[in-house]
Parts: structure tokens; C-alpha cells; sequence
């Protein structure tokens, strides 16, 4: 099976107010999808849908299905930690614990059981080594995390979001609040990422869009306007509004 | 009140500011005068002997070593009591409970408590825990009684921390696949512990200097009580009986600097401890 994720007529209820309408989309393996669109479209509600985040929201509906490697994620069987350990995220603001930056990265392991320190070590030196900051953190693990610049901080988010070896790692705007060295660093990294992982990301930067993934798709008031390769859409949109989007006339 | 328009709006910003700087100073200025008096007066009473012996002549003369321990001892069985039980409750409210009616009754329940007089407490020890439990004068009815007066410090305090803790920390905990109480124990409450702390240390400096709560619950003795049944005699019940039996004056303001002393070890120790605790968390 090519695709990791496939969502089919997904529709997503705030109280009355509908966010997601009709939302058809397939995610293809170990590879990075965009979702771009305007302000308040409706992105980052999708990806909290595909780690079921919006659970946490007492008014949130849906219907439609949503199939992670064939399985409904909203089977009411399915373990909810069993699912966000399969499908990570990665918040827009760095959210490291107040913890050692040893401790935020072996976190996941510890709260699904694994306590043996020579296993946790090594998982630690290698997501650590994955996400691109060992070399700058190796030498203080038991400090905090908190001293980190927000581009470390945001790094240690996807090391401690990879040492738990999701399938999937959702990015809700990661370098939105970073500068531009530090989000060079959290592109480059999505680059090397996306041969082990399916990765899913929300962005303002329709450069970065073109930068790091290979399909897109643009949101507009809750809809899937136009999704294919990030090519062809900012190359040769079909729709009028990708259009209007993509070079600058709203959003 | 002033008639600010006569005035230029420079000069009322100048009388103003001089105002709230004068409150200020005032409120410093009191608590350093009742801290200085109490010191001046009892100070001289205050050496090791005092500290360290017992009480002779009903405490007319000799030391108050058997009312510290008392008093620590039942302001710690207050704490081991209260701590649990308000924390608890703090998480419930705050991490579990929505706004519910239930909720809203546990508030109102925790600021009532919080207002009632301490006499009422008293009495109400004396029944309950003394009589109807059974369990006498002594340190266990005493510190249950202190467990009670500062179980709404607590939970209020308590539950103000744990909301503090910014909601990014629980949704970063329950993405990777944690569960709820994993994350409220592995990362909610170690980020809410220096103010939970502070809520434990305002418990604890009401429970230490209560005196009219257990007046009818811990006895008198004055010997060291060793078990939680044996009566005891708190620094605050002992200057109490100092003074309006006319013992000695000068030892119940010697009973008093210690009582001050002893509370201001406490919080100094405390808040050097959760601030180092909070440095190393920050990592500042």
C-alpha cells in the first residue's frame, strides 16, 4: 500500500460551527505533504484530527473516516496512546518539558515503559543525533531544557517526538517562531527526516511549502481546494483560488 | 478625597505616587515594629538553656524546649495530613472537573472553611476528635484540627499553580502518547511544585502559630510528647497560658521571638530550596 493516511468525507464540528467540510485527502508514504492556506482555514484542526488532539476539546464532533495503514483511527477499540505514539507532533511554539534535556528526549520511552538506562541512553544519542543537535547538547543532557535557544528547544521537540518511532510526525508551523538560521536548520532536518518518516506540516511560508515537500494542499474556509504535487500546484494551479493564494492576492 | 481638578495633573501625579509610596513604606514599617518588639522584648530571655530545657515552676522559670518540639510536631502531622489531601483536591479541580456544580460547591466549600473563626475550629476539635473520636488530648487531635484549618490555604493556592502551568506542557506530553495521569505526574505537578510549596509553607506559618484551635484539643503537658497520643503544649497555647495567668511576661515574649524565629527559619529554608529547584528546572 502506497499511502500511510486516507481520509475520506471528513467533516469536524467546533459546538455548531463547522471547521472541516468534505475533506478528502491521501498521504503518501515517507513522504512530506504541505498544508498551506490562510489564517484560520482550518490546517492545524486537520492534523489535530490525525492524532486525535481534538478529543481534549469537550465540543468537538466529526463523521467520515480517517485510516492510518488501513485502520479507522476513531474506532472507539483503538487505544488513543497507542495512536499518538504512531503519529507524533511537533508544536508551532518550542514546548520542551521543564525538565534535563536527557529527560524531555527519553520522556516518551519512560511513559511507554522503557526503563533499562543502557536502552534509554542509546535512544536518547540517537534521536538526539536524528534531529540535528547532539553535537550542540551532548556535553550538558543534565541540564534544562529551558536554557536552550527556541531553535534547539524546537529540535528537542522533534528528537523527543522521534525517539518514541512514530510512523508519522505532524508539524503544526514548526519554524514559525524561530529565526531564519534556525529554520534553515529545521528544513534541512525535515529534508533528512522524510526517508524514515511521513510528515505532515503546516506552514505560513509558501517558500518553505516549495522548499521542503513534495505534495501539497491548499486549504480555504474549511476545504480542500486543490492537493497533488507541490509542483504542479505552484506551477500550474487548476483552481482560480489556489491561484489567487499562491501569488499573493489574499491571505 | 482630593479635589484633583483644582490641581495640575504634574502635581496630583507627584501628591499621588507619594501616597501609594507612603502605603508601601507604612505596611514594611508595621510588620518591622511588631518583629523588633516582639525580638527587643524577648530576646534577652533567649538562650540555649531556653531553648533546650524544660519548663520549671509551670514555666515561671526554665526552658520551652518541650512546647518546639509540640509545636512541630503538630504542625507536622498537619502538613502530612493537609499536603495530600489538598493537592488532590487541587488536581481534581483543576485538571479533571470542568465547570460543573460540584465544582463550584468544592470552592465555595474551601473558602468558607477558610473563614471560619478559629475558636470554632476549637470546638469543633474538642467534640469531634477528643470526644466522639476518643482520641483525648493529644498531638493527633491537635494537628488534625491544624490539617483542616490550612487544607483550604492549601488547595486554593494549589490549584492556582497547577493552572498556571502552561497547557503547551500537557498537550506536548499527551502527543507523545502519555496518558493523562502520566502527564499530570510526570510533568504538571513538578512544574506546579515551587507553587504548590508556597501554598504548604502558608498552610504550615497558619497551622505553627494557631493557638485558639487546639486550646480544647492538645492538653497542656509540659513534658515532651514522645507518641501521637500524649498531650502536648504548642509554643502559641504556652505563651497564651504564659501570659493571661500571669506566669511570667518575659518568657512569653521569649516564647514569642522563638515562635517568630522559628516560622522565619522555615520560610527562608523553604524558598531557598524551591528557588534552587526552580533554577535548575528553568535552567536559568
Amino acid at each position: 500500500m502506497d499511502y500511510r493516511i486516507e481520509v475520506e468525507d471528513l467533516n469536524v464540528y467546533f459546538d455548531e460551527a463547522q471547521i472541516l467540510k468534505d475533506i478528502n485527502i491521501k498521504i503518501h508514504k515517507n513522504t512530506v505533504t504541505s498544508l498551506i492556506g490562510p489564517s484560520g482555514c482550518g490546517k492545524s484542526t486537520f492534523v489535530r484530527t490525525l492524532n486525535r488532539m481534538n478529543d481534549l476539546i469537550d465540543t468537538f464532533k466529526m463523521d467520515g473516516s480517517v485510516l492510518l495503514d488501513g485502520q479507522d483511527i476513531y474506532d472507539p477499540k483503538l487505544d488513543v496512546v497507542e495512536l499518538r505514539k504512531k503519529v507524533g507532533m511537533v508544536f508551532q511554539k518550542p514546548n520542551p518539558f521543564p525538565k534535563s534535556i536527557f529527560d524531555n528526549v527519553a520522556y516518551g520511552l519512560r511513559v511507554h515503559g522503557i526503563e533499562d538506562k543502557s536502552v534509554l541512553t542509546e535512544r536518547v544519542e540517537e534521536s538526539l543525533k536524528a534531529a540535528a543537535l547532539w553535537d550542540e547538547v551532548k556535553d550538558k543532557l543534565d541540564k534544562s531544557a529551558m536554557g536552550l535557544s527556541g531553535g534547539q528547544q524546537q529540535r528537542l521537540c522533534i528528537a523527543r517526538t522521534i525517539a518514541v518511532n512514530p510512523e508519522v510526525i505532524l508539524m503544526d508551523e514548526p519554524a514559525s517562531a524561530l529565526d531564519p538560521i534556525s529554520t534553515t536548520k529545521i528544513e534541512d532536518l525535515i529534508h533528512k527526516l522524510k526517508n524514515d518518516y511521513t510528515i505532515i506540516i503546516v506552514t505560513h511560508n509558501m517558500q518553505q511549502a516549495t522548499r521542503v515537500s513534495k505534495y501539497t494542499a491548499f486549504f480555504l474556509h474549511g476545504e480542500i481546494v486543490e492537493s497533488g504535487l507541490t509542483d504542479k500546484i505552484f506551477i500550474e494551479p487548476e483552481d482560480k483560488r489556489t491561484e489567487d493564494y499562491i501569488t499573493g492576492r489574499f491571505g | 478625597m482630593l479635589n484633583l481638578k483644582i490641581m495640575s495633573p504634574k502635581m496630583s501625579q507627584k501628591i499621588m505616587k507619594g501616597v501609594f509610596w507612603a502605603s508601601g513604606i507604612l505596611t514594611v514599617l508595621i510588620l518591622l515594629v511588631i518583629i523588633g518588639y516582639i525580638l527587643y522584648k524577648g530576646l534577652p530571655v533567649v538562650n540555649m538553656s531556653f531553648i533546650f530545657s524544660n519548663p520549671i515552676d509551670s514555666g515561671k522559670s526554665g526552658g520551652i524546649f518541650p512546647m518546639i518540639i509540640s509545636s512541630l510536631y503538630v504542625t507536622f502531622i498537619a502538613i502530612i495530613v493537609a499536603t495530600p489531601l489538598g493537592v488532590g483536591a487541587a488536581v481534581y479541580l483543576s485538571e479533571y472537573a470542568g465547570e460543573t456544580n460540584l465544582v463550584k460547591l468544592i470552592r465555595f466549600g474551601a473558602e468558607t472553611l477558610a473563614s471560619i473563626p478559629s475558636i470554632v475550629y476549637g470546638l469543633f476539635g474538642l467534640a469531634f476528635f477528643v470526644v466522639y473520636l476518643g482520641l483525648g488530648w493529644c498531638v493527633l487531635s491537635g494537628g488534625l484540627i491544624l490539617a483542616i484549618m490550612a487544607l483550604p490555604t492549601i488547595l486554593q493556592v494549589a490549584e492556582v499553580s497547577l493552572e498556571a502551568v502552561p497547557s503547551s506542557y500537557r498537550e506536548g506530553s499527551l502527543a507523545i502518547g502519555a496518558t493523562k495521569w502520566q502527564t499530570i505526574y510526570n510533568v504538571v505537578l513538578p512544574a506546579a511544585v515551587p507553587g504548590i510549596t508556597t501554598g504548604v509553607i502558608l498552610g504550615l506559618a497558619r497551622a505553627i502559630s494557631e493557638a485558639a484551635a487546639i486550646l480544647f484539643a492538645v492538653g497542656a503537658a509540659l513534658s515532651v510528647p514522645i507518641s501521637i497520643f500524649d498531650p502536648a503544649r504548642p509554643l502559641p497555647l504556652h505563651l497564651y497560658i504564659l501570659a493571661t495567668e500571669g506566669i511570667s511576661l518575659d518568657n512569653a515574649y521569649g516564647t514569642a521571638a522563638v515562635l517568630v524565629l522559628l516560622v522565619l527559619v522555615i520560610t527562608v529554608v523553604t524558598n531557598t530550596l524551591v528557588e534552587r529547584y526552580s533554577k535548575k528546572m528553568m535552567g536559568r
